[in-house]
């Protein structure tokens, strides 16, 4: 029945669009007044509230007496002729049905726009709801401060620090590779390499940003992992085979690309005319570059890389296959260490009751993460508002 | 020119030249914009000291001469220079020329005020930082007191000399551009018509500023005014379709042009 009721909407949204625009042509070739609207309007508008009135019958038999029934396409036809038959009469010379459509267009664009807000905000409950029940049976003092995780041996801990230190030491090492990477290629890119070189550079530079993780993951512990311990071997150093190095490298090499593509934009658009300034006092490239245009880039920049940080505290797959599983409290980069991420990847695969610690845990962790980018996040962009008008 | 009886006497040491010394000599310039010619065989000779005015139509290559004497042209590309530029008889497009010192001798002040995204003291102390012009701090703040004075701006800006630059009027950053030129203590400055994002009042301050500081400089003026350039210039050129159609001084220039194309421009005939 689906198929036909939704022929039936279409084909009265064609009719309305019609049957308005006739009747407005009508009156406008009738009297010697002109119309307030075009009449292609009162058509649009007609079209509009058939659409209106059919699409959300549908909706609503459907969810009452399921998309089967014969009950649909009959009241999606009724009420669309209806409204067709409402707003037919409506249709004088003075309807403001340009107006009236414009704010249909709104609705319609309001609505797309909700779409996006309401998952956020469906998700955000969903993952404080179960977090709450978490939190009912491990107290929320133990999973913050707690230094101890190990959630599937008896009795289980849930501390949260040793995770959160090898995510923020996993993310530190990818920011240190990353950072002074990204910056300066995205100060070459947009300030030495000539027109050409950069048309080739940053299609390359976003190829890279468009490998999947899942292959940069692989890539860690399959090449960078064995090479990283041999380094270590040949120097004398114990590396665990499955170290924070090796996947931060690699978790580096990932947002190398967001930072220098991000970067370059924000370098391009300080103005010219202050370059212009720079170059005729008598100052060189590097020393416009460091005293003019990076300080006039700056909280872009910055902002750059705080977006790249919480990319990196999210990323999970490059740390499942590289830094491994043992919740070690340390800073030592040589170390195995694991991630917030991980973790909740490692709880929730396979076959698990939904209601233990063990499975809630993984949302009390989703929760944190969620709140820490977000901080993030509203920091970088406040930095970006707060210095956007300093330059014009 | 003499300088009027009622101007003042400036502070800055005095260059012992004689008036009317010439301070550049270009002979034979072109400039090519990749295959379009930008100005076609230029010859002047421009004096120290001096207000010289450059006008003309749009596209008429005033602005892409005034470029090429502290060669920011070099920043553009497909720009292609050609001839002879000499300043103080030393060739400027001389293969062991140093762009750095060059600009450091010549001063730029562009249409738009383009004041550094720093404080006002920062942007004047720029040129003395970068060129080490400053012995130490209190010599540094010297140089910035006195071009700000030189600039008509210190006055204003006294009390807030760390606010940032970019939060003075149109009028004030202009002058601030036109002090953080004069603190690397140029010869020559170059002016790219630098009232024509002011009103008439920053625009009337603007000229009573180049009109102090001339004796100690040389300088060039593009201008789309022609009361501008008959109020502020002593010696005025006619650029049209990358020519130089006539340069003499600025009086007669406006009184009696030798060119027809002049005429015509200046009685508003076309432009």
């Amino acid at each position: 029945m689906t198929s036909w009721t939704l022929l039936i909407i279409a084909a009265l949204t064609a009719t309305g669009f019609f049957v308005g625009q006739a009747k407005a042509q009508g009156l406008r070739n009738a009297g010697t007044a002109s119309l307030h609207s075009l009449p292609a309007y009162h058509g649009l508008l007609m079209a509009s509230m058939a659409l209106a009135a059919a699409g959300i019958t549908t909706l609503a038999v459907a969810a009452i007496a399921g998309p089967n029934s014969l009950v649909m396409p009959a009241a999606a036809a009724l009420l669309g002729t209806g409204a067709i038959a409402a707003s037919y009469r409506i249709i004088t010379r003075d309807f403001r049905a340009r107006n009236r459509f414009e704010f249909f267009v709104m609705l319609v664009l309001i609505a797309c726009s909700a779409v996006a807000v309401l998952t956020t905000v469906g998700i955000v409950f969903s993952v404080l709801f179960e977090s709450l029940a978490f939190f009912s049976e491990v107290s929320p003092i133990e999973f913050l401060f707690g230094t101890h995780w190990a959630p599937t041996s008896t009795p289980p801990s849930f501390g949260l620090i040793p995770l959160l230190a090898g995510t923020l030491l996993i993310t530190f090492i990818a920011i240190v590779v990353a950072g002074p990477l990204g910056l300066l290629s995205a100060i070459y890119m947009a300030e030495y390499s000539s027109r050409k070189m950069r048309g080739v550079l940053k299609p390359m530079l976003e190829i890279l940003a468009g490998v999947p993780t899942v292959v940069l993951g692989f890539f860690a512990a399959l090449t960078v992992a064995p090479l990283v311990r041999n380094a270590g071997e040949s120097l004398g150093l114990n590396v665990a085979s499955e170290s924070a190095l090796a996947a931060g490298l690699v978790m580096g090499m990932m947002i190398v690309p967001l930072i220098s593509s991000l970067s370059d934009d924000i370098i391009n658009a300080v103005p010219q005319a202050l370059r212009d300034g720079s170059y005729a006092m008598g100052a060189t490239k590097s020393e416009t570059i460091k005293r003019v245009v990076l300080p006039a880039a700056l909280p872009g920049i910055v902002s750059a890389f705080m977006l790249a940080i919480s990319r990196a505290i999210g990323e999970t797959m490059i740390v499942v296959m590289a830094a491994g599983l043992a919740a070690n409290l340390t800073f030592n980069p040589l170390a195995a260490v694991t991630t917030i991420t991980v973790q909740i990847a490692t709880l929730l695969v396979g076959d698990q009751e939904f209601d233990s610690a063990k499975t809630l845990s993984a949302f009390a962790l989703g929760f944190v993460l969620f709140c820490f980018t977000l901080v993030l996040n509203y920091i970088a962009l406040r930095i970006v508002q707060r210095y956007r008008e300093q330059y014009d | 020119m003499d300088a009027s009886p009622q101007m003042p006497t400036l502070s800055k040491v005095p260059r012992i030249l004689n008036e009317r010394e010439t301070k550049i000599v270009a002979s034979d310039v072109n400039v090519y914009y990749g295959e379009k010619q930008a100005i076609k065989n230029l010859s002047i000779d421009i004096p120290d000291r001096a207000v010289s005015a450059f006008i003309g139509p749009s596209g008429c290559g005033k602005s892409t001469f005034l470029r090429t004497i502290n060669r920011m042209n070099d920043t553009i590309d497909g720009c292609r220079v050609t001839g002879d530029i000499l300043v103080d008889g030393k060739n400027i497009y001389d293969r062991d020329l140093d762009v750095v010192q060059l600009r450091a001798r010549v001063g730029m002040v562009f249409q738009k005020p383009n004041p550094f995204p720093k404080s006002i003291f920062e942007n004047v102390a720029y040129g003395p930082r970068i060129h080490g012009i400053a012995k130490s701090k209190a010599d540094l703040e010297e140089i910035v007191v006195n071009s700000l004075k030189k600039a008509s701006l210190f006055e204003e800006v006294k009390d807030r000399l760390d606010h940032s630059g970019t939060s003075l009027s149109g009028g004030q950053q202009q002058r601030l551009c036109i002090a953080r030129a004069i603190a690397v203590n140029p010869e020559i400055i170059l002016m790219d018509e630098p009232c024509s994002a002011l009103d008439p009042i920053a625009s009337a301050r603007i000229e009573e500023l180049i009109d102090e500081i001339r004796q100690n400089y040389c300088i060039i003026i593009v201008t789309h005014s022609m009361q501008q350039a008959a109020r502020v210039s002593q010696l005025t050129a006619f650029f049209h379709l990358g020519d130089l159609v006539e340069f003499g001084d600025t009086d007669e220039m406006f009184t009696t042009p030798k060119d027809k194309r002049t005429q015509d421009y200046i009685t508003g005939r076309f432009g």
